[in-house]
């Protein structure tokens, strides 16, 4: 059994513990609303951006001589996935669920027989992919040193990409990010965005008689490089966003959680303290009396 | 019959500004300036850069953009922009920054055409402003 002192010591431990836990979650806390507020911000631009696209690309008459960047390389060989994550640790499930997204949707490509390549964003991500993939990791970036998330982090990303697609490294790009719901749930991502998939908005695609200039084709091809940093933009203040709500919850609980082990311990504590002090006064009665 | 419509100008971050009672406004699309008044047919153009001038009965607000697009709808101009500045926030310093940047890009890398005549009206528009 642990003697006193012992229990003592783990006593102050789990406490100071328990403190910096809680100090984490106030910091989170503070920074979550900045991310949110950001991320809601952020959205007016891609979304403009995305309807923008998609009234350019109903307009083109032949989808064929469409820019590659839209319409794909017309094969499906190399995938090429992007993998956001965080540069710090300590936020609970935040980076465990986005890889654990992004091995299935791996192993799938595998399966097919498909080539895959790999571009990670944020450390932690990279920290625990090149165990097993680390002859596909094509690239590491990090932005560890940037406070806040500049458009033109996310504009260094799309370069990179757009230069890949270029030397026809890969014919499919995909992104894998939390989207943030709220505080306690966010849920991870995979969005195509080489070659770009309208899914969602493909609804409210009404024909509108638009004037261009220069050219629809002109235009687009402009533009979709630009979409590409925005999209990348989205995942990442999407996921700073989550980071934060993912780390406030998860020291949240280990702050309650280190809470019970105080009381717990204090309560051992106290038992043997009190078993301590009654086998002192058997041993002095039984002293006595036995004089 | 008021004259008056919206403008909205974007930029990734955040919304930059919105204002509804702009009478006229001029962007630096990328085939030369372009004024846009109320109901002005549809239109997506791309800019290059320049300066962007918004007219309201009050004032005249002036901006300096590098890249961008615009689409008109309905009388709301909205301007998507990554580079945006307030021209009363640029002095003379940061001007002869970007000037230099550019000459350096220009001189230094091989560019395409298109680059070469954004990075030349960038030049010439900044030049103008100092």
């Amino acid at each position: 059994m642990a003697t006193l002192d012992d229990l003592k010591k783990r006593i102050a431990s789990v406490k100071s513990t328990q403190k910096i836990t809680k100090a984490m979650k106030m910091v989170a806390a503070a920074k979550l609303r900045r991310a949110q507020e950001n991320a809601e911000r952020g959205r007016p631009y891609s979304e403009k951006m995305n309807n923008i696209i998609l009234n350019l690309s109903n307009g083109i008459p032949d989808k064929e001589n469409a820019p590659k960047l839209l319409s794909g390389t017309g094969e499906e060989k190399i995938y090429l996935c992007i993998v956001l994550t965080s540069d710090r640790g300590l936020c609970g499930g935040f980076n465990t669920n986005i890889i654990k997204k992004a091995k299935a949707y791996f192993e799938k490509i595998f399966i097919e027989g498909k080539k895959l390549k790999i571009i990670t964003v944020g450390s932690k991500g990279y920290d625990q992919l090149k165990r097993i993939y680390k002859k596909n990791i094509i690239e590491k970036i990090s932005f560890k040193d940037s406070k806040t998330i500049s458009y033109l982090d996310a504009e260094k990303v799309g370069k990179i990409i757009i230069e890949n697609f270029e030397k026809k490294e890969f014919d499919v790009c995909t992104i894998f990010y939390n989207k943030f719901k709220n505080v306690i749930t966010q849920i991870p991502q995979e969005q195509q965005i080489i070659p770009l998939k309208n899914s969602e908005t493909e609804k409210n695609s009404f024909d509108d008689n638009y004037e261009f200039e220069p050219e629809q084709d002109e235009i687009l091809s402009n533009l979709l490089p630009k979409n590409i940093s925005t999209q990348i933009f989205k995942g990442m203040l999407e996921n700073s966003a989550s980071e934060q709500g993912s780390r406030m919850s998860a020291m949240d609980s280990a702050t309650r959680n280190a809470g019970d082990m105080v009381d717990k311990l204090t309560i051992e504590y106290n038992r043997s303290r009190q078993a301590a002090i009654t086998k002192e006064l058997i041993e002095i009665i039984s002293g006595a009396e036995s004089l | 019959m008021s004259e008056e419509f919206k403008v909205e100008i974007i930029n990734p971050e955040k919304s930059f500004l919105s204002k509804e009672d702009v009478t006229e406004v001029v962007i630096p699309s990328f085939e030369g300036e372009m004024g846009l008044l109320k109901d002005h047919i549809s239109i997506i153009s791309f800019l290059k850069p320049g300066i962007i001038k918004i007219f309201s009965k009050a004032e005249e607000k002036n901006y300096y953009v590098e890249d961008g697009i615009a689409e008109f709808k309905n009388n709301n101009l909205s301007i998507l922009t990554s580079s945006i500045f307030n021209i009363k926030d640029m002095d003379k310093n940061k001007i002869e920054e970007i000037i230099k940047k550019t000459d350096n890009m220009l001189s230094g890398e091989k560019l395409t055409d298109q680059e070469k005549y954004l990075a030349d009206q960038k030049i010439e528009t900044l030049k103008l402003l100092n």
